[in-house]
């Protein structure tokens, strides 16, 4: 109880002296936190604005978008955007699209993946270490330069305007990184826990998946949040590759909506909303794994 | 299993054991084996063929009999001395620049203002940059042209109000350096997010005793910033750069949907140029040209990153 108010205190006391040695005389404490924690705010209010511009709009009725002095809440509040946004044409055939595109490439892509986890993680062999380079270093290939190869493979396998092109092209973008991070997880469970199942009678095959199996879980879930939302916020390749209106994804259909109707500002953003809106649900789970995952142990203490 | 060592016969068993011990080497290549074959096929296959087009005339009749003429090093030679590509190249540098230094630098003063301000505004201020992080590219890009529109934008009406001069019914895009700079400001703000929560989890790791040790040597703050912390961050520092240089450079998806599908030349980047020879005007073999250019700067980069992470996650 009293070590850390005593910790305190004494920090709280040497940075008081610091801020008087260094500055030559005493600054308020409480006015520099204050200017400290302002700045703060003004930094979130910065970076947040944007986005609640957008949800804003959304909700505003048209005569309250169109003003040239800009009306900053909601008030009237309307639905009529989000309504008229999913009645515009290939509104649902495009969701319907991208939910058929995420969900066949998550499930091919975890398989693949958990696979060379395992394999990486639990083996070693010779091979190993190029591998893994190979996996680090191919997330960095520029997917804009390949669309032109990828465009003729494609199309002479008769798959350009098809689902199944985009979902392998997606597959093959979200691999590395899914290989890497299950890696992780993999690596992070004890040897020691399947041996004893082992010794208590399971099989190799009934240890992994009785014990390594559930536990690993958790990553599961992670990777496969991430791999939703890489590929539900694709665009360049679905643009390219799916001509017919009926055959685009989500993010085509968002882009291409300033295009053809001319800027509709309400039902835009009401649509951009939509887009956004599972993507930061899923991102929110998942941020916690995200922030440490491409410089984890970078700084050692 | 007891009765497996009393078996009398030993053949059978060497036998199993032998055969075990193959499969037991075999079994990682098997594991791995599904995903070096897709990314063999849809990325590796895919960039060699790239190069090889590149080497060719193949324009929309090749496109349509799958053949190309080949043309050597002709459509290098034919971009290198197109002055619209250097106009390009150079654009596309000074974005890059631009953009990674602001990026890094602001990102850092957010990080380092994170340590200092109280419990409850890390939290408001980590959770407007979650937010910002998560959010879609193309969603951002149809907010900022909506906040950017020359007649209702609320940025023209924004600045109007500030005096900072008249703002209304202000086009960005007229002139190339104020749309250059909106693009500026449009990749900065998307990519703050994640270059700040890793620097600060990167300071989160800086030993305070560190820091400590060289105030009472006298170390004003500055002083402990250049001296003791960007060193140990300096790792960070590098990665951060690298992908935001890889991401800046080949940057194609803000500008392209912004400016409605169809950029000016004075927008290209280098992956708008090569998408436009490409598919905008048939000439395939030009534009996968460029992007073999793009893929050559950018592996020095990517290098420079894998040698980075390798060193840290110590795979080796």
């Amino acid at each position: 109880m009293i070590a850390p108010e005593a910790a305190q205190g004494v920090r709280a006391g040497r940075a008081k002296a610091a801020t008087q040695v260094a500055a030559g005389f005493a600054v308020p404490r409480g006015l520099k936190q204050l200017a400290f924690d302002l700045t703060g705010i003004v930094v979130a209010a910065v970076m947040l604005f944007p986005i609640y511009w957008m949800v804003i709009t959304a909700f505003k009725p048209g005569r309250d978008i169109l003003t040239l002095e800009p009306k900053w809440f909601p008030a009237p509040f309307t639905l009529d955007n989000f309504k008229d946004a999913i009645a515009r044409p290939f509104f649902l055939d495009d969701v319907r699209n991208s939910l058929i595109i995420v969900a066949v490439m998550l499930v091919l892509a975890l398989f693949v993946a958990f696979l060379a986890a395992v394999g990486t993680a639990r083996f070693g062999f010779r091979g190993r270490t190029a591998y893994l380079v190979m996996i680090i270093g191919v997330q960095m290939v520029p997917l804009n330069a390949l669309i032109i190869p990828l465009y003729m493979l494609l199309d002479s396998a008769g798959q350009v305007d098809a689902l199944p092109g985009v979902i392998a092209i997606y597959l093959a973008v979200v691999l590395p990184f899914m290989i890497w991070t299950l890696r992780g997880f993999v690596a992070n469970i004890p040897v020691e826990l399947e041996e004893s199942a082992m010794i208590d009678g399971c099989t190799r095959v009934g240890a992994f998946f009785r014990i390594t199996f559930p536990l690993v879980g958790p990553g599961l879930v992670a990777t496969a949040i991430f791999g939703f939302i890489q590929a539900w916020n694709e665009y360049i390749i679905a643009y390219v590759l799916l001509s017919s209106p009926t055959n685009q994804t989500l993010t085509v259909w968002l882009a291409s909506f300033t295009t053809n109707h001319g800027p509709q500002w309400g039902p835009l953003m009401a649509a951009a909303t939509l887009t956004g809106l599972p993507v930061v649900a899923f991102f929110l789970i998942l941020q916690r794994y995200l922030a440490g995952g491409l410089t984890a142990g970078a700084v050692k203490g | 299993m007891g009765l497996a060592i009393a078996t009398p016969d030993q053949r059978p068993a060497l036998f199993l054991r032998f055969a075990q011990l193959v499969r037991r080497r075999l079994f990682p290549y098997a594991l791995i084996t599904p995903s070096v074959a897709v990314i063999a096929g849809i990325l590796a296959f895919p960039l060699g063929m790239l190069v090889w087009i590149s080497l060719q005339h193949y324009g929309l009749r090749e496109l349509i009999q799958h053949q190309g003429e080949w043309v050597g090093l002709g459509n290098y030679q034919a971009i290198l001395a197109d002055p619209l590509f250097r106009q390009v190249i150079f654009r596309s540098l000074a974005f890059t620049f631009a953009s990674v230094a602001l990026t890094v630098g602001l990102s850092t003063l957010i990080a380092l203002l994170l340590l200092k301000v109280r419990r409850a505004v890390r939290v408001i201020v980590m959770s407007a940059l979650v937010f910002v992080w998560a959010t879609p590219v193309v969603v951002t890009v149809d907010i900022w042209q909506w906040m950017f529109d020359y007649e209702f934008g609320v940025i023209n009406y924004l600045l109007t109000q500030l005096h900072l001069g008249n703002f209304i019914h202000h086009n960005w895009f007229d002139n190339p350096l104020q749309g250059w700079t909106v693009f500026v400001v449009i990749v900065v703000w998307g990519a703050i997010p994640f270059v700040t929560i890793t620097v600060y989890a990167g300071l989160l790791q800086v030993p305070g005793e560190l820091l400590d040790a060289a105030q009472v040597d006298g170390a004003g703050g500055w002083q402990r910033f250049r001296f003791v912390t960007a060193p140990m961050l300096k790792p960070i520092f590098l990665i951060v750069i690298c992908l935001s240089t890889i991401w800046d450079f080949g940057v194609f998806n803000q500008i392209y949907i912004l400016l409605n599908q169809r950029p000016s030349s004075d927008y290209y980047t280098i992956a708008i140029y090569s998408y436009r020879e490409s598919f905008g005007v048939t000439q395939y073999g030009l534009g996968a040209a460029i992007a073999v250019l793009l893929v050559l700067v950018l592996i020095v980069v990517t290098l420079f990153y894998v040698r980075e992470t390798v060193r840290q996650a110590e795979i080796a």
